[in-house]
């Protein structure tokens, strides 16, 4: 096992994720390729990816463009469902390496999610998969696909990025 | 004339004195004796929307879904006969069926084995020689209810002496019709949906289809999100549209005029949004007429068809809503592709969806706030009306009902006499 590479990785997602619960938004939107697809899928078969997703109706599909959208409209202001903003807390764990091929590395993560907002705390477990793409001063996320573990049931709405 | 403002104490309510011309009594939200009331004089009691075909498509396939708060199944037999079934097996009530979808030759239940073909007859029954001559399988199947059709909608109730569905859809079957053009030439397919719930009842969510007025303010953020040219088009407020009573609780909002028939105007200019879809089509090989064809049904119709109690075409999908309590209610967005259209096509239809719709989209969640704390505000001030009266004075009588402008609360007017018809019994 390349434990080299999963501190890396893990060092990577880690820092991803405080971004999310810390709403340091533009540096998120930083992390991305300009390829990069960010997905909540409805679908939970754990075999589709993002091509196979694309023909399938998610929660999100968002390319460079709708991730700055959704950005903008968490931070808006305009939206009553995000004012107040929810606050998160997620911790990511069990990191896997499914696939380097040099060029890109698979991995998968559990992520458990605490969101409160006005009289609630609701919670939120995932199995995420990420695809990052090597650059020369480390990585960049080129697929996000978050694989909520109630996803094909009836959802409260979630204001904030999974 | 002087209007009596306070309802009577809810001990001696007359139901009729609830719903007047311009406004409804808030105990409408909030009376869980109400609610009781509801699921026997309404949800038991007239046509409610099931399915669209396309989720049955094939002999064995099925849905399971409610009719109010009972579980039924929706399924298709072998002669394509469409059953509307009530998920409890007749020996000691367990449901037949847990999944959402699926197909199946039949439905076993799990507690004793008793198997039930796909018309809802009992097949058979583990271990028989107990019952001796007491059980004549005859006389158990699965509870069936009536089930009648139009434009692919699939209706079921629970009587047999209520009008045959055409009549109760009456003038709303136009509307149906024209929904459907959003095929493009193709079939039109329930491709999944999106599901959510939120703490209020279900008339708020009823309400909301035909309310113009709100849209600029709750969708102010997707507003925000859309092109120029798209925001204009949603900018309808003060623009031509009309509100429609058809009839029977129905209600047709028309936001987008030009938009109402899907297969007029076809020469109009491309909009700037769908222009990268149109070149995709166009080199895949699809003429031009096609092309347009498809273009022009890909964003949906230009109005918003709420059919009471349960069920809307809305633009570009169906809204489905279920009442779970006088205080919770799940809805469903069903979202339409084209069946055996472009890949390309269909993809911009998913989304189209994602944008708005669901959890995660960018008015759903704005539209759930704002039910939300309707229902959370209706627990103030509990002997107020909820009012109803914007556009009252400019309607005017129309060859189907009524009609006002594009933001007047005329369809909830029409839900509302329609509550208070059935609740009563009287017209």
């Amino acid at each position: 096992m390349n434990t080299q590479l999963l501190t890396e990785v893990s060092a990577f997602l880690w820092q991803e994720a405080d971004m999310l619960d810390h709403h340091d938004y533009q540096d998120w939107l930083a992390q991305w390729t300009a390829d990069g697809l960010y997905i909540v899928p409805i679908d939970p078969d754990v075999a589709s990816g993002p091509a196979d997703l694309a023909d399938r109706l998610n929660y999100a599909y968002d390319d460079a463009d709708m991730r700055a959208k959704r950005v903008a409209r968490l931070t808006s202001g305009e939206s009553v469902s995000t004012q107040p903003a929810s606050r998160t807390v997620r911790s990511l764990s069990r990191f896997r390496i499914l696939a380097d091929d040099g060029a890109a590395i698979t991995v998968r993560a559990a992520q458990h999610l605490r969101e409160f907002r006005k009289e609630t705390l609701r919670d939120y477990t995932a199995d995420v998969t990420y695809e990052l793409a090597r650059t020369g001063d480390g990585f960049r996320l080129k697929s996000k696909i978050v694989r909520l573990v109630n996803s094909t049931d009836a959802l409260h709405s979630i204001g904030y990025i999974l | 004339m002087a209007i009596d403002l306070k309802a009577p104490p809810a001990a001696s309510r007359d139901l009729a004195d609830l719903v007047r011309a311009d406004r409804a009594h808030t105990s409408l939200y909030t009376d869980p004796a109400i609610f009781e009331q509801e699921m026997d004089r309404i949800f038991a009691s007239c046509w409610v929307w099931v399915a669209h075909v396309s989720e049955v498509k094939e002999a064995g396939d099925y849905k399971s879904t409610y009719v109010g708060r009972q579980p039924v199944v929706v399924v298709r037999d072998r002669k394509q006969k469409i059953h509307v079934l009530l998920n409890r097996c007749r020996h000691r009530a367990a449901t037949v069926c847990e999944e959402k979808k699926g197909r199946t030759n039949s439905f076993v239940c799990p507690y004793h084995g008793w198997s039930y073909g796909l018309d809802g007859s009992l097949r058979g029954v583990p271990h028989p020689e107990s019952y001796g001559q007491c059980l004549d399988k005859g006389e158990y199947p699965l509870k069936s209810l009536r089930v009648e059709e139009y434009a692919g909608m699939v209706f079921a109730t629970f009587r047999e002496d209520i009008e045959p569905l055409a009549d109760w859809l009456g003038p709303a079957k136009k509307w149906m019709d024209l929904f459907m053009k959003q095929g493009g030439g193709y079939p039109i397919k329930v491709a999944g949906e999106h599901r959510f719930r939120f703490p209020g009842n279900w008339k708020i969510q009823l309400e909301n289809t035909t309310d113009g007025y709100h849209f600029p303010v709750v969708h102010k953020s997707f507003l925000s999100s859309v092109d120029e040219q798209t925001e204009r088009m949603l900018d309808f407020v003060n623009g031509p549209g009309f509100v429609e009573d058809l009839g029977n609780g129905h209600s047709v909002m028309v936001m987008i005029p030009e938009l109402v028939d899907l297969e007029e105007n076809l020469d109009a200019p491309v909009p700037a949004r769908f222009a990268e879809l149109a070149e995709e089509l166009r080199k895949e090989g699809h003429d031009e007429a096609k092309v347009r064809r498809i273009v022009r049904a890909v964003g949906g119709s230009g109005f918003n068809l709420n059919l009471f109690p349960n069920i809307a075409c809305s633009m570009a999908f169906f809204r489905v809503l279920r009442p779970v309590s006088v205080n919770e209610t799940e809805i469903h967005h069903a979202v339409i592709t084209m069946d055996g259209g472009p890949a390309a096509a269909n993809r911009a239809r998913l989304r189209l969806h994602e944008h708005f719709q669901g959890p995660m989209g960018f008015g759903t969640p704005d539209d759930s706030e704002a039910w939300e704390r309707v229902q959370k505000g209706a627990q103030a001030g509990t002997d107020l009306w909820i009012l109803l009266n914007r556009g009252l004075p400019g309607e005017r009588v129309t060859e189907d009902g009524r009609a006002g402008d594009v933001s007047a609360e005329t369809g909830m007017r029409a839900a509302y006499q329609q509550w208070k018809k059935l609740m009563t019994g009287r017209g």
